[in-house]
């Protein structure tokens, strides 16, 4: 336990910041599942994006980090904000929620599966691991990509060229309509 | 102290928690088809949170939930490739994103 538990410490500024970063996570999240207009609803995603690479950069793994913003908030967000340039009618102005009955099912389904999830968290008795066999580090997590996991890593290539073909042939027809 | 809570384990499993039941509440809520791919990208971000939680307080090998983690985002930005492109070819054909529009396979 830290002695010296005073806001202006390292480590009580370290906690500071770690408040913040858990405030953009779930206020991200928040916006995304609560805005109106799907774009809104973007931009939360890429604020609570940002709030899990903070969440990845206080657990030890800073680049993990760095790759969440630069596939997540780099490519994945503006990715689903040009599709919805393409695809979203604006033409009429929409809700987007789908009305009570929905919003009753979706809380009552997302706040069991959160009791569920919360009470396992909090009542089973984690068993810290003896031994570190690796520190964790970048050079680390490089070495068993390109050993240990190596296969898997080629397959996810795969799986990604995959995608990339998949797509631009769903995609492409029909462009003239 | 609240200062303190980023070195709790049962900090980061209740945001993963929290994500995860925030993107099934969206999933059974919004009406559009990204506005579900949105929020399964939530489910999937709580998930990489409790792989990466797990790695850092308790797993003996700490590189193995950063390889799961960075092949899920593999996985997750293959998925929404895929996904957007079904999206835009959908939309083409029926003018429209919402998921009560798309009906014919209704039985």
């Amino acid at each position: 336990m830290i002695d010296n538990a005073g806001l202006f410490t390292a480590e009580g500024l370290a906690g500071l910041v770690f408040l913040v970063v858990i405030a953009a996570t779930l206020l991200g999240a928040f916006i995304t599942i609560y805005a109106k207009r799907l774009i809104h609803s973007v931009s939360g995603l890429a604020i609570s994006f940002i709030g899990v690479a903070g969440i990845y950069y206080y657990l030890y793994s800073p680049f993990v980090a760095f790759m969440e913003m630069l596939i997540y908030v780099g490519a994945v967000c503006v990715t689903i904000a040009f599709a919805i340039m393409l695809a979203e009618p604006t033409s009429r102005e929409r809700t987007e929620a789908r009305g009570p009955v929905t919003a009753v099912m979706g809380i009552l389904v997302g706040s069991v599966i959160f009791w569920g999830l919360a009470s396992l968290a909090s009542n089973t008795p984690w068993m810290a691991a003896g031994k570190r066999i690796t520190n964790g580090s970048i050079g680390a997590v490089g070495n068993s990509l390109l050993t240990t996991y190596s296969m898997v890593f080629e397959l996810v290539s795969v799986v990604l060229i995959v995608a990339i073909i998949g797509s631009l042939v769903l995609a492409r027809p029909g462009r003239g309509r | 102290m609240i200062l303190y809570i980023c070195n709790e384990l049962s900090t980061y499993l209740l945001i993963a928690a929290l994500m995860f039941s925030m993107g099934v509440f969206g999933i059974i809520h919004r009406q559009t088809l990204i506005g579900m791919l949105i929020s399964s990208e939530l489910i999937l971000s709580g998930a990489s949170i409790n792989f990466m939680a797990f790695n850092r307080f308790l797993a003996p090998d700490p590189v193995v939930g950063q390889v799961f983690t960075l092949f899920i985002m593999a996985i997750a930005a293959a998925e929404a490739a895929i996904a957007l492109s079904i999206i835009l070819a959908v939309y083409r054909n029926y003018k429209s994103i919402d998921v009560d529009d798309m009906v014919e396979l209704k039985g």
